[in-house]
């Protein structure tokens, strides 16, 4: 049978709960109307969740959005019938919430052949370069307004300029992937995905600074990255991108990779060049900076993975295509890793200046089992979350900041109702007291005592000046911990306790959590109006804590519970609840 | 492979690429996501009962690539099938059964199946 149309239906969360009904009444009215040529498919998600249930009619091209199951009949017979739109339904706004320049090879090439990425107009940028003075790359790069992907958003271009302006017999390009944040994996995709587009945008790096030594610092943790970047390196060499004399410019380059030993703070620029030493991964001060001096005390120029590879597509493009992407101070777009309690958990790539909730609602499809949003951590353990009243703000660098989070490298973890915020703030920085290298007090000891007064406050121990106490410290560290990651690390609590005070004051006032999270203070109760007298829960309990006669109703000692939720689990009557 | 000595023979190399692609516009070319995240949810195994499949079927004008992460975590084993002529699909979720489905009725019918992932982005 072959079909002259088809009529695809979006049956992915949110438009889900209609597309059946849509889906078996256009089918219906095909029937009726004896139309045989025209399939109803379903699909995943159209990415525009919030103006769902959607419809796109094929080879038409005409996407119906708000479609209820009864505006159907009327698309088969105006439509597929008579051939005519229906216009009250049409979604006008064709425009994707995504915009792939990153990620624009990744998933279409394959990585591990060179010539599909040349195909591509790969190495155009950089042989375009070699023809300009360096300076002319290094201004092409600061007019496109190009700012780090790694987490600080320092200005590309003028970073390349300082390290250009040292004079020295020996420079260094480095490529951070090192990737370390919880929740995670836009460096790792992109390594994975199109080497090819980092070791063009190092080399179009070291040809502008004056260096022909590159490195690319990446984790042992991501083998598949590094088997396909060195498989990459050594294609670019046999074709001559990297090596002597490239593309018969005279510019010499080779790129080698690194491998860290996967702590955190080797991320930091200063910590990663000393792991690449063979030294501690420790942080130093800055400055001096690496630009002045860094690996082996000479000018080095440390860019995060996505920087890099934005690189080629500005040479190629220009800057002024780049810049008019993006709002006034950030260009470009940014690669997020969307993860934690939303539908469509995956690797996306949007303009500088969406709205969160285009990316939570519309890309994201929205929160799983269709539960309430409560927040979104930005910038990982680092960063700090936005709520609600956050929705609509278009996200860059800046505005992030204003709200007390941070860009970061793109980890966005999605929270619902059943998070309680007091907890995800001690799982953060319960992460970077593992992770702290110890050199400096106010991280080493200060946030460990910082995650101490949240342990009291999870368990109902803490009192209001332990609140005060919590604000006050973290203020203390960050201006005074050396490096970024102490420096950093109080933010989730910070930002918890101003968004999410009415939680804080639930665990000391009333001494329970909100969200039922924290287990010290959930009690398991049995209600006895429901409960059936079955016996299941005695048989369950691991610490005979329930007692009870066969059928009547049961009770728990709480002195003897230890909160494993066994009962709760096992109760077929719905008799247990939390409080 | 000899070296790319200046900007007018990477010119030259891409349009033997591309000449040499133009016998593959009549092949079928599948696209599987394998990443980290796709081989963890099972690409590779779903890359072998295709090749599996195909060679039963008899079909030998075909292509497979492995390329980088496509992005749909959520839909992982994710394939793209491009047909002669044809824009291409991608079908997310697939398993043996869904490839079965996708021989009999894409490959072989030119008939689109449950499943499809619509295009959500722009690119350059
Ligand atoms: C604790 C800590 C961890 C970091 N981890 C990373 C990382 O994994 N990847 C990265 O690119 N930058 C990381 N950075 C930022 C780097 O220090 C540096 O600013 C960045 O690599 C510069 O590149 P960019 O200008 O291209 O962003 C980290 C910083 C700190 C303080
Ligand atoms: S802030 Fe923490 S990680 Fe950074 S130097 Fe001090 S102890 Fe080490």
């Amino acid at each position: 049978m072959s079909y002259q149309r088809y009529c695809l239906v979006c049956n992915s969360s949110k438009c889900g709960h209609y597309s059946k009904a849509i889906a078996d009444n256009i089918k219906h009215y095909l029937r009726e109307n004896n139309i045989k040529d025209i399939k109803v498919v379903m699909t995943e998600c159209f990415g525009l969740c919030k103006q769902g249930p959607i419809v796109k009619i094929m080879p038409d091209n005409i996407v119906y959005s708000g479609v209820k199951p009864m505006d159907t009949k009327e698309i088969v017979e105006k439509h597929l019938i008579n051939g005519e739109v229906v216009s009250r339904l049409v979604h006008e706004n064709k425009k994707s919430k995504q915009l792939k320049i990153v990620l624009r090879n990744c998933g279409f090439i394959d990585p591990e052949n060179i010539d599909d990425y040349i195909e591509k107009d790969g190495y155009f940028a950089l042989a375009k370069a070699l023809k300009m003075s360096r300076m002319d790359v290094i201004n092409e790069i600061k007019l496109s307004g190009l700012r780090g992907r790694g987490g600080g958003g320092f200005p590309t271009g003028l970073k390349w300029e300082y390290a250009y302006k040292q004079n020295s017999d020996q420079k260094y390009v480095v490529c951070n992937a090192d990737e370390g944040d919880p929740g995670a994996f836009m460096d790792r995709s992109v390594l994975e995905g199109d080497p090819h587009s980092v070791i063009e945008g190092m080399l179009i790096c070291g040809y502008a600074i004056g260096s022909n030594k590159g490195l690319v610092y990446t984790r042992a943790e991501y083998p598949l990255a590094v088997k396909r970047l060195s498989k990459a390196i050594k294609d670019a060499r046999e074709y001559g991108f990297l090596g002597n004399n490239i593309m018969g410019s005279g510019f010499n380059f080779d790129i080698e990779i690194k491998y860290g030993a996967g702590a955190f703070v080797c991320g930091e620029e200063t910590a990663l060049i000393r792991s690449m030493e063979g030294e501690r991964g420790e942080p130093t001060s800055k400055p001096p900076y690496p630009a002045e001096s860094g690996y082996w005390d000479k000018p080095t120029n440390v860019n995060n993975v996505e920087t890099f590879a934005n690189v080629p597509v500005i040479i190629n493009k220009g800057a002024n295509w780049f810049n008019k992407i993006g709002t006034e101070k950030s260009k470009g777009t940014k690669v997020f890793a969307l993860a934690g309690k939303i539908n469509n958990v995956g690797l996306i790539e949007v303009p500088m200046g969406i709205t969160l909730r285009e990316i939570i609602f519309d890309i994201g499809g929205g929160i799983k089992d269709g539960k309430r949003f409560k927040a979104v951590q930005t910038g990982g353990p680092s960063g700090g979350c936005l709520t609600e009243k956050d929705l609509d703000t278009p996200i860059d660098y800046d505005t992030l900041l204003a709200k007390g989070s941070m860009m970061g490298s793109g980890g966005m973890i999605v929270m619902d109702e059943d998070d309680c915020m007091v907890a995800v703030a001690k799982f953060y920085l319960e992460f970077t007291v593992d992770e702290s290298c110890g050199k400096c007090t106010p991280c080493r000891v200060g946030n460990k005592r910082l995650y101490e007064l949240l342990e009291k406050v999870t368990s109902g121990k803490a009192t209001f000046s332990d609140l005060d106490k919590i604000k006050n410290l973290s203020n203390v560290i960050k201006d005074t911990a050396l490096c970024g990651l102490g420096q950093t690390a109080p933010n989730p609590v910070l930002s918890t306790i101003t968004n999410f005070w009415d939680e804080y004051v639930a665990h000391v006032n009333e001494k329970s959590c909100p969200s039922g999270q924290c287990k010290e203070l959930i009690r398991y109760i049995i209600d006895h109006n429901k409960c059936v007298g079955c016996t299941a829960c005695v048989r369950v309990c691991p610490v005979y804590a329930i007692s009870g006669k066969v059928r009547e109703p049961h009770t728990i000692d709480q002195d003897k519970c230890i909160k494993c939720g066994a009962c709760y689990n096992t109760c077929k009557f719905d008799a247990i609840y939390k409080k | 492979m000899k070296k790319i000595n200046s900007y007018d023979e990477l010119i030259k190399h891409k349009k033997e690429i591309e000449k040499n692609k133009r016998s593959e516009l009549n092949k079928i070319i599948i696209k599987i996501s394998l990443a980290t995240c796709g081989i963890a949810a099972g690409g590779s195994h779903i890359k072998d009962y295709i090749i599996k499949r195909l060679e039963e079927e008899n079909i030998k004008e075909y292509i497979i690539k492995d390329v980088g992460c496509m992005g749909y975590c959520y839909l992982e084993p994710t394939i793209e099938i491009t047909l002669p002529g044809y824009q291409p699909v991608v079908y997310g979720n697939v398993d043996e059964h869904k490839i079965d489905e996708i021989i009999e009725k894409y490959l072989i019918n030119h008939e689109i199946v449950d499943g499809i992932i619509p295009i959500n982005y722009e690119t350059i």
